[in-house]
């Protein structure tokens, strides 16, 4: 049981997430993370979706994902080479001071931009892989995590290759 | 410019469709009016259910794409046990339902469902119409998903607005369909064939295992003669019964939970399986590690994600069986050879033929073999689920595709009668009989009054035990006889039917069943039959669920 990343291309259409969710949770499998937007083709999106199982629940997942009349391709791409990136908003307790001081100088370290700054907490936006939003997320639990918001993770195959095998 | 309704039905004659199963509905009002003025025969069924069962029965007998169409909500509602029943058992349906307009979408208007919601994992593919502009494409495209691939059921959602509104068909460039996710393989791998061939080539032990993909590809006669030129012995599935005639000397008959004793032995002992169309069903395996232990195996099949689902598969082809199975007697150039394999056979068949005893009483089987020497051929039977059901497929001498049609992967009581009316409607001439019980056939009965409005002459035959027989016979095997809510109370079916307008017969002894058939037969329209059977007659041989298939339970013998 590992984590596997696909990426799903399919046609621009109403109900096209809820077909591709719904076979996750029909089958009993659940998804880590999922995430959706637009495409290099207008009338095609990409779906991201983390989910955990071997590599036959896997597979059988990718079968069944290309029976969908929408679902264009279908890349497994846990085992090419990639990149995968998330972002996080992470609201944090910082009190003017000491505290702020901090947290400023942990999201130095992580690359993290401060983009509001209130009274009592800021804001951090940190991109990155899981394990690296993971980091940050456990370090400023110390400080109190007001509210968190991650995207869930994207991804890419390197280099020129358009897709990747279907696999692995 | 022409109206959504009319461009409905431009678009259905386009496809070939004559005959829809329906009941009428406030939103489908404009759909109802312009089928007035239609050439297409329309049915008007008692109860949606019956629709959906009738256009899968009509689909199943004919090879064609059946029709049915329901209004909004509930309407739509009562189609979702007949959509799922197409899906398990991969039947080409279109289901059009009628919708609120698409100004009341959402707002829980009156006899409004999100029935593309409801049915998202019960149909091959679903569509709402978002504007008249697409409709025409849509039904289009509905007809080939439904109709190729593996094939099976699409919904069409229809809100009352688009139905009403006006755009332009152009039947020319609408019926183009070009779907981008969607192209079947329907040629087998070269590489694949290829590496088959060799390894049939070797086996001592060849099974061929033939399901319900047989049938629907039109794959049959292409079956018997690949089997007959490499010498292969042939179980079918349930599904696949008619693949090859039941009285084909290398035919097994069916295997799994209720499957002929030499058939699982031979699945058991064999070290080649040959699965065709099938779907390693936990009906047909029983435990799947148990399943063909010694045996490698060859799997074709239209959809790759039935490769490697239940059993690992040692060499895949992905295609249509019909194309596949040319291919494959085109590649090779062997001879049929002689093989102890296959006289081992014919000693199991010789040893275990399925009996059940001879005394006198009015035994479900002997009923079943009967109607099967009257028949001798002829015929389409339909069956209910349970008991009749597994009877009909033990005993009835099933000689060609298509002439078997029951509801296999859902198991759908109720099934049984109104997919006889949409056989009889399919094949006008062609006797078709409803082997049902008195369970199921109570699930539908209501449909009496369609046959008799449109005189169809469905014959039913009600195997009338007064239980839910399965179940109280997995009570009476694994619960200690408790027979927990499965005893019925006694129906007088020959009255019921006479309410409907329908002619019938009571039988309660052996020597009365030819003469009740032949009167049956003689009607010009529907009749019943109310066989009052010997109550606590099981089916056998049975496989317990999860025992291994050679581990049966065995019934008398004669």
């Amino acid at each position: 049981m590992k984590p596997h990343t696909l990426s799903i291309l399919v046609e621009n259409k109403p109900g096209v997430l809820s077909r591709v969710a719904g076979l996750f949770t029909r089958r009993g499998y659940n998804i880590e993370s999922l995430a959706v937007g637009t495409s290099e083709e207008p009338d095609m999106s990409r779906i991201t979706v983390v989910s955990i199982g071997d590599d036959e629940a896997i597979e059988q997942i990718k079968k069944q994902l290309n029976k969908l009349i929408e679902v264009v391709k279908v890349t497994d791409l846990t085992y090419v080479d990639h990149v995968a990136r998330e972002i996080a908003l992470i609201k944090v307790q910082a009190e003017p001071g000491s505290t702020r001081a901090e947290v400023m100088q942990l999201a130095d370290h992580f690359r993290a931009r401060i983009v509001d700054v209130g009274k009592k907490t800021v804001i951090l936006e940190v991109t990155g892989d899981t394990s690296k939003i993971n980091a940050l997320e456990s370090l400023l639990d110390q400080y109190g995590i007001k509210e968190l918001v991650r995207t869930g993770k994207i991804a890419m195959p390197r280099g020129s290759r358009a897709g990747a095998p279907k696999s692995r | 410019m022409k109206s959504g309704a009319k461009i409905l039905f431009e678009s259905l004659a386009k496809e070939g469709v004559d005959t829809i199963f329906g009941y009428p509905g406030g939103s489908v009002l404009p759909i109802y009016d312009e089928l007035y003025d239609s050439d297409i025969r329309h049915i008007l069924v008692r109860h949606e259910q019956a629709a959906v069962h009738a256009a899968d029965g009509y689909a199943r007998a004919s090879g064609k794409v059946g029709v049915c169409l329901a209004t909004s909500g509930p309407g739509a509602c009562n189609l979702v046990t007949g959509i799922a029943t197409a899906y398990m058992d991969s039947t080409p349906v279109i289901a059009i339902t009628g919708q609120v307009p698409t100004s009341l979408l959402g707002r829980d208007a009156f006899q409004e469902s999100d029935i593309t919601g409801i049915t998202l994992p019960i149909t091959k593919h679903n569509y709402l119409v978002p504007r008249t502009e697409e409709l025409g494409r849509i039904i289009h495209e509905a007809f080939y998903i439904a109709g190729s691939g593996r094939q099976g059921p699409v919904l069409v959602d229809l809100p009352k607005d688009v139905t009403t509104g006006t755009a332009d068909y152009d039947m020319e460039s609408d019926s183009l369909v070009s779907l981008r996710g969607y192209q079947p393989t329907l040629q087998g791998h070269r590489l694949m064939i290829e590496k088959a061939i060799q390894r049939i080539a070797v086996a001592d032990r060849p099974l061929i295992y033939a399901g319900g993909g047989v049938i629907s590809s039109g794959g049959s006669e292409d079956l018997v003669r690949f089997a007959e030129k490499w010498n292969i012995p042939v179980t079918t599935t349930l599904m696949g019964l008619g693949a090859i005639p039941c009285d084909h000397p290398l035919s097994l008959g069916m295997l799994g939970m209720h499957g002929t004793e030499y058939a699982n032995y031979a699945v058991t002992e064999c070290d080649l399986l040959i699965a065709v169309g099938v779907r390693f069903d936990d009906r047909v395996t029983g435990k799947v590690e148990a399943f063909a232990p010694n045996a490698d195996i060859i799997h074709i099949d239209i959809d790759p994600a039935e490769i490697g689902k239940n059993k690992r598969v040692d060499i895949p082809i992905v295609g249509d069986v019909k194309i596949v199975l040319r291919q494959m007697l085109h590649e090779d150039n062997h001879e049929s050879v002689p093989r102890q394999w296959n006289e081992r056979i014919e000693q199991w068949k010789r040893d275990f033929p399925t009996s059940y005893p001879d005394d006198g009483k009015l035994r479900p089987q002997f009923i079943v073999k009967e109607l099967s020497d009257i028949l001798d051929g002829r015929g389409i039977i339909v069956t209910e689920v349970g008991q009749n059901q597994m009877w009909a497929a033990q005993h009835f001498c099933f000689r060609r595709p298509r002439q078997w049609i029951s509801s296999g992967g859902l198991g759908t009581m109720g099934y049984g009668f109104p997919a006889a009316i949409g056989a009889a409607v399919a094949c006008p001439g062609e006797p078709v009989f409803d082997i049902a019980g008195d369970g199921s056939f109570q699930m539908n009965i209501q449909e009496l009054a369609t046959v008799a409005q449109y005189n169809i002459p469905v014959k039913i035959a009600v195997l009338n035990n007064q239980y839910l027989g399965m179940v109280r016979q997995w009570q009476e095997l694994f619960y200690e006889r408790r027979y927990s809510y499965t005893e019925l109370t006694p129906v007088d079916f020959v009255k019921v039917a006479e309410a409907y307008g329908v002619p019938g017969l009571r039988v309660d002894r052996p020597e009365d069943v030819r003469p009740a058939f032949e009167a049956a037969l003689a009607a010009d329209g529907p009749f019943v039959l109310d066989f009052r059977i010997e109550r606590e007659e099981n089916v056998m041989p049975m496989v317990p669920a999860g025992a291994a298939i050679n581990e049966m339970i065995l019934g008398e013998r004669k």
